[in-house]
C-alpha cells in the first residue's frame, strides 16, 4: 500500500490568534527522510508541531495512516510517532538514563514498569548516540552537544515508526551533526524510520534527505528531491540568499556555497 | 549609564502598545482619582463647594471637610499609593516573577513586630498612632536590613534567589514572634487587628516628616531604572552590557525598602496593592521600565484613591477599609489580566 | 537506573532501596510520634496506659479509655491526616505550578477557608463567651471547608476553562493569587468586627491549630481524606512527566489536557480537607515535599514519603507546641518557626548541587 504515513491536508496553524501556517498540503512517505527548510519564522517548527498534533489546525487535518490524527488516544501517538520538541526541559537531578528511559513511556504500565524489552530498548539507544559511558550523569552537569545527544536517544528509546526531529543539530559540533545525521540515515535504511527533520544547515539536509520541503510565509515553496530543490534562484528566492550550488564529490548532492557581497560565483 | 535595551517579550509580536498613550490614561486617572476623592465623603459636597473650598475658603462645614479631612487624606493616599506602586515595580523588575511585591522583604512582618512589641512593652504610649508610625516604620527597616544582610551572605552576593529565600525567613520568624505575641496578649492583638487594616485616613500627620524619606526612595528608584531594562535580559547579559549587578540589585532593595517602609508607617500594611499595580502598568504601557517607574507611581496613586473613595462610598457614612476594596475591585482585575491570551514574561 | 527491577512473568516493578528505606523509618517515626503524642499531650500518661485505653479491654478504668479515645485520639489523627493532605496538596501543587516553592495557598483554597472560619467566628460568635458546642463542631468546620471549596473551586474552574490546549501554570498561580487577595482582604475586616476574645480565636484558627478536636467534626472528614490519598497513590506516576516541558510530555504520552486539571482538582481537595482538619498549618505544604525529595533522592516528590513526613511533622509540631512550650501556642507557629529554617537550609543544599 502506497498511503502516505503522515499527510496533512489543507493545513491551517496558528497561535494567538495569527495564523503561521496557511493551506498546507504534504504527504510523506513511509520508509523516507525529509527535511523541511526555511528561514527564521517561515514556519517549520509550527509545521512540525501540527503534524505531532502539540497544535490543533486552525483548519484542515493531519492523517497519520490514514486516520484523522486528532482521533488517537495521546499513548497511542506516542506509540507511533516520537518528537523531539526544540527546547525541551527536564526536570533537574535527572539522570541521562532516566531520560532516556522516559521514553519507553507510552509502553509501560503501572505493573510493567521496567521489561526486559525496556531495558534493552534504553541500552541500544544509549549505545546509538554514544553516550552509554554518561549514562549515569546528571542531565543539567553535560554539555550542549551531550545533552542533545541524550534528548535524541530518547526519541529513538520510544521505537516508533515515525521520528519527528526539530532542530535536532543546534548545539552539535560538525563532527557530532554528522554523527546524528548518519545516525538518522542508519535508522531510515536498516530498520525503516520514517524520519521528518528541521535543519538549518541547507547542504547537510540536502546530503541526509531524500526529499526537501522549502517553505516560507508559511506556504510551501518547492518540495522535491534535493537536487531538484536546492538551486540559486530558490535559495534567493526563499532565503533572499545568493549563492552558487555545486554538486559534491561524495554522494553527487547539491552544497550551498553562499556568496557574500564581495565573492563571484566561480566556473566550477 | 548602559543603553536601556527593551527586553523582548514572550511572543514576538506582542502589540506594541505606545508608552505615551499609557501613561496619558494613567495620569487622567491620577486626576480623576483626586477630584472624587477630595469630592466624596460623608457631606455631601458638590464641585461649587469645593471650588469655594479652595479659592475662598471662610470656615464653613464643607470647607472644613475638604481642606482638614479630605485633601490630607487623598495626599496621603496620593504618597502611599506612588510609594507601593514604584516599590511594587522594583520588587517584580529584581525578581524577575509577576508575583513578587515588596513583602517579601519582610517588610510587612517587620513592622507589625515592631508595632505588636511596642504595645506590648510600652502599653498604651506606644498604641498611640504617631508612636505606632515610627515603630512601624523602624521595623519595617530593620526586618528588610536583616533580609539583606542574610541574602547577601552566600558566597555569590545577594542575587534573586538568596533575596527571596532570607525574606521568606524572615517574614515568617517574624511572622511567628507575632502571633506568639498577639496570642497571649489581648491588648497586644487588639493593636495589630486594627494596625493591619490599612488606611490612608490620616493618623498622626506623619506625612510632613515622612515626606524625605518618600523623596529619598523616589531617587534611589530613578537612579536604578537605567540598569533594570537591562536586567531583565539576565543578569549574564546585564553584565556585558556594562551593568554593575550588584550594585544595581542593592540600589533596587534599598529603593523598595524606604518606600515600603513609608508606606507601611502612613497607612499600615496595604498589601495587595504592591502586586497589582505593576500588573496593571505593564498592561499600559508595556515592559520598558523607563516608562513602568514613574506610570507606577502615578497608576498606584490612582488605584488606591480611587478604592479609598470607593470604600467612602459604598459604606456611606462609615467607610469599609481601603483594603478590601482594593482587592474586592483589584482582585477579578488580576484575574482577568491573568487570563488574557498574551502573558507577558518578565 | 537507580533502584532494582524486580520482575515476575511479564510484570516488572521497580523499586528504589532509599526510598523504601526512608519509607520504612517515616512509618516507624510516625507512630512513636503518635504515641509521644497521646502520652503526654495534657497529664502525662505512661505508655501502658495509652494502650490499655486504646485498646480499652475488660480491666480497662473507663475514664482512662475516655481520656485516650475521646480526648487524645481525635487530636491526634487530625494532626496526622491533616498533615498526611496538606504534604500531599504541596507536591501536587508544586507539580502543577511548576514550581518548588509553590503551596496550595497560591490556589486560594488556604484563604477561602480562613474567610469561612473567621466568618462564623466573628459574626456568630456572639460575646465573650466564643463559640459553643455545636455551632464550634460543626458550623465552623463547614464554614471553612465550603470557603475553601468556593474558593479553591472558582480559582480551578478560571485557570483551567481558558479554551486553550493544557493548562497553563504562571496562570492559574495569578489567578490563585487574585483569589487570595480577595479572600484575605476580607478576613483582616472581619477581624476587626467582633470583639478581641472573638479576633484571638479567629487568629488561633488561622495559624494552624488543632485545639478542642473531636470525633464530631475529625471522623466524616478523614473518611474523605483518606480515598483522596489513596488516589494520589495512582496519580503519582503522571509527576515525573509532568514535570518536563509540556510538548516532551505529551509527545511522550502523557494526556497533559486532563491530567493537569485533575491534579489541581485534587490539590485542591486535599488542601481543603486539611485546612478544616486543622486550619492552614504553615509550611508544612512547603516543606514536607522537598524534604522527602532530597531524603529519597528522586527527582519528584514520593507521594506516599511525602504524605508521612506531614503527618509526622504536624504531630511532632502539636506535641511541642501545645504541651511542651511554657506558653500553649497553636501547631502553625512551631510549624513556622521549625519550618523556615529547614525550607532554607533545603534549598540552599539543592542549590549547592546544581551551581
Amino acid at each position: 500500500m502506497n498511503q502516505p504515513i503522515l499527510a496533512a491536508s489543507g493545513l491551517s496553524l496558528g497561535f494567538d490568534g495569527r495564523t503561521v501556517v496557511r493551506g498546507l498540503d504534504l504527504a510523506l512517505d513511509r520508509g523516507s527522510v525529509t527535511t523541511v527548510i526555511g528561514p527564521n519564522g517561515c514556519g517549520k517548527s509550527t509545521l512540525l508541531k501540527g503534524l505531532c498534533r502539540l497544535l490543533k489546525p486552525q483548519q484542515g487535518r493531519v492523517l497519520l495512516e490514514g486516520r484523522d490524527i486528532a482521533a488517537f488516544p495521546q499513548r497511542e501517538l506516542a506509540l507511533r510517532m516520537a518528537v523531539l520538541p526544540q527546547t525541551p526541559l527536564a526536570p533537574s537531578g535527572l539522570t541521562v538514563t532516566e531520560l532516556v528511559t522516559r521514553g519507553r513511556h507510552p509502553r509501560q504500565k503501572w505493573y510493567q514498569q521496567f521489561s526486559v524489552g525496556d531495558e534493552a530498548a534504553v541500552a541500544a539507544a544509549l549505545e546509538a548516540t554514544d553516550i552509554t559511558d554518561l549514562s549515569e550523569v546528571a542531565l543539567e552537569d553535560l554539555s550542549g552537544g551531550q545533552r542533545q545527544r541524550a534528548w535524541i536517544s530518547m526519541s529513538l528509546a520510544q521505537e516508533s515508526d515515525l521520528l519527528l526531529l526539530d532542530e535536532p543539530t543546534t548545539y552539535l559540533d560538525l563532527a557530532h551533526q554528522v554523527e546524528v545525521l548518519e545516525l538518522v540515515r542508519r535508522l531510515n535504511r536498516e530498520l525503516g524510520r520514517t524520519v521528518v527533520m528541521v535543519l538549518h544547515d541547507i547542504s547537510l539536509a540536502a546530503r541526509y534527505s531524500d526529499r526537501i520541503v522549502a517553505m516560507k510565509d508559511g506556504v510551501i515553496m518547492a518540495q522535491g528531491a534535493p537536487s531538484e530543490v536546492v538551486t540559486p534562484e530558490l535559495l534567493w528566492e526563499v532565503f533572499g540568499l545568493r549563492a552558487q550550488v555545486v554538486t559534491e564529490p561524495t554522494e553527487g548532492r547539491p552544497h550551498v556555497i553562499p556568496l557574500g557581497q564581495e565573492s563571484v560565483a566561480s566556473s566550477v | 549609564m548602559s543603553t536601556a535595551v527593551l527586553p523582548a517579550t514572550r511572543h514576538p509580536e506582542a502589540r506594541r502598545r505606545r508608552p505615551g498613550q499609557g501613561f496619558l490614561l494613567a495620569g487622567i486617572a491620577l486626576a480623576a482619582a483626586l477630584l472624587l476623592s477630595v469630592m466624596i465623603g460623608g457631606l455631601e459636597t458638590s464641585p461649587a463647594d469645593l471650588w469655594h473650598a479652595v479659592f475662598t475658603p471662610d470656615g464653613s462645614v464643607a470647607d472644613v471637610a475638604v481642606r482638614e479631612l479630605r485633601w490630607p487624606r487623598t495626599l496621603n493616599g496620593l504618597a502611599v499609593g506612588a510609594c507601593l506602586g514604584v516599590a511594587g515595580c522594583l520588587t517584580q523588575a529584581h525578581t524577575r516573577n509577576p508575583i513578587a511585591d515588596p513583602g517579601l522583604l519582610g517588610i510587612y512582618s517587620g513592622a507589625a513586630l515592631a508595632v505588636v512589641a511596642g504595645s506590648l512593652l510600652g502599653g498604651a504610649v506606644l498604641e498611640a498612632a504617631p508612636a505606632q508610625a515610627v515603630l512601624a516604620f523602624l521595623g519595617a527597616l530593620a526586618a528588610s536590613a536583616l533580609v539583606f544582610t542574610v541574602g547577601s551572605a552566600s558566597r555569590h552576593g545577594v542575587t534573586t534567589v538568596t533575596l527571596v529565600l532570607a525574606g521568606a525567613a524572615v517574614t515568617a520568624l517574624a511572622g511567628g514572634l507575632v502571633s506568639a505575641i498577639v496570642l497571649s496578649n489581648d491588648a497586644a492583638l487588639d493593636t495589630l487587628r486594627f494596625w493591619q487594616l490599612g488606611s490612608i485616613a490620616v493618623r498622626g500627620g506623619m506625612l510632613l516628616s515622612i515626606l524625605p524619606f518618600i523623596l529619598v526612595g523616589l531617587a534611589l528608584a530613578a537612579l536604578n531604572i537605567g540598569s533594570l531594562n537591562a536586567l531583565a535580559l539576565g543578569e549574564e547579559t546585564a553584565a556585558s552590557l556594562g551593568v554593575d549587578v550588584r550594585r544595581s540589585r542593592t540600589l533596587g532593595v534599598a529603593a523598595v525598602a524606604v518606600l515600603a517602609a513609608c508606606a507601611v508607617t502612613l497607612a499600615g500594611p496595604i498589601a495587595f496593592a504592591g502586586l497589582l499595580v505593576p500588573h496593571m502598568t505593564r498592561w499600559l504601557v508595556g515592559l520598558d521600565y523607563r516608562w513602568q517607574v514613574p506610570v507606577s507611581a502615578v497608576l498606584g496613586a490612582a488605584v488606591l484613591l480611587i478604592a479609598d473613595t470607593a470604600g467612602r462610598v459604598v459604606a456611606r457614612p462609615g467607610e469599609l477599609p481601603v483594603g478590601v476594596l482594593l482587592a474586592v475591585l483589584g482582585g477579578p482585575f488580576f484575574i482577568y489580566l491573568a487570563r488574557r491570551k498574551k502573558l507577558v514574561t518578565l | 537506573m537507580r533502584g532494582w527491577v524486580l520482575r515476575i512473568g511479564q510484570a516488572s516493578f521497580v523499586l528504589r532501596p532509599r526510598a523504601l528505606l526512608v519509607g520504612g523509618c517515616a512509618v516507624l517515626v510516625l507512630l512513636l510520634a503518635v504515641l509521644a503524642h497521646l502520652m503526654f499531650a495534657g497529664r502525662p500518661l505512661a505508655f501502658g496506659e495509652v494502650l490499655t485505653g486504646l485498646s480499652g479491654g475488660p480491666g480497662a478504668p473507663s475514664r482512662l479509655i475516655l481520656q485516650v479515645q475521646d480526648f487524645r485520639l481525635p487530636r491526634t489523627v487530625a494532626g496526622a491526616v491533616a498533615g498526611a493532605c496538606l504534604a500531599v496538596s504541596g507536591a501536587l501543587t508544586q507539580n502543577v505550578a511548576r514550581n518548588p516553592l509553590a503551596t496550595p495557598e497560591i490556589l486560594g483554597v488556604t484563604a477561602g477557608a480562613s474567610l469561612g472560619a473567621v466568618a462564623v467566628l466573628v459574626l456568630a460568635g456572639g460575646g465573650a463567651g466564643g463559640l459553643s458546642g455545636a455551632a464550634a463542631a460543626v458550623g465552623l468546620p463547614l464554614a471553612a471547608g465550603l470557603g475553601a471549596l468556593l474558593f479553591g473551586g472558582g480559582v480551578f474552574l478560571l485557570a483551567v476553562k481558558r479554551g486553550s490546549d493544557v493548562l497553563d501554570s504562571n496562570r492559574m498561580v495569578l489567578v490563585g493569587l487574585g483569589a487570595t487577595a480577595v479572600a484575605t482582604s476580607m478576613v483582616t475586616w472581619l477581624l476587626t468586627l467582633g470583639d478581641v476574645t472573638n479576633a484571638g480565636q479567629a487568629l488561633t484558627w488561622m495559624s494552624g491549630s488543632l485545639n478542642g478536636k473531636d470525633w464530631d467534626t475529625v471522623s466524616p472528614v478523614t473518611v474523605v481524606a483518606l480515598p483522596l490519598l489513596l488516589i494520589s497513590a495512582f496519580v503519582a506516576r503522571w509527576l515525573l512527566l509532568g514535570s518536563f516541558d509540556d510538548n516532551t510530555a505529551r509527545s511522550l504520552g502523557l494526556p497533559l489536557r486532563w491530567t493537569r486539571p485533575l491534579l489541581l482538582l485534587l490539590a485542591v481537595l486535599l488542601a481543603a480537607v486539611g485546612t478544616v482538619l486543622a486550619g492552614p498549618v504553615a509550611f508544612v505544604a512547603l516543606v514536607c515535599p522537598l524534604a522527602a525529595r532530597q531524603v529519597t533522592g528522586t527527582v519528584v516528590a514520593p507521594l506516599g514519603v511525602t504524605a508521612l513526613l506531614g503527618a509526622c511533622f504536624v504531630v511532632v509540631a502539636d506535641l511541642v507546641a501545645g504541651f511542651v512550650l511554657p506558653q500553649a501556642l497553636p501547631v502553625g507557629v512551631l510549624t513556622t518557626v521549625l519550618g523556615a529554617p529547614v525550607l532554607i537550609a533545603l534549598v540552599l543544599r539543592s542549590q549547592r548541587r546544581t551551581s
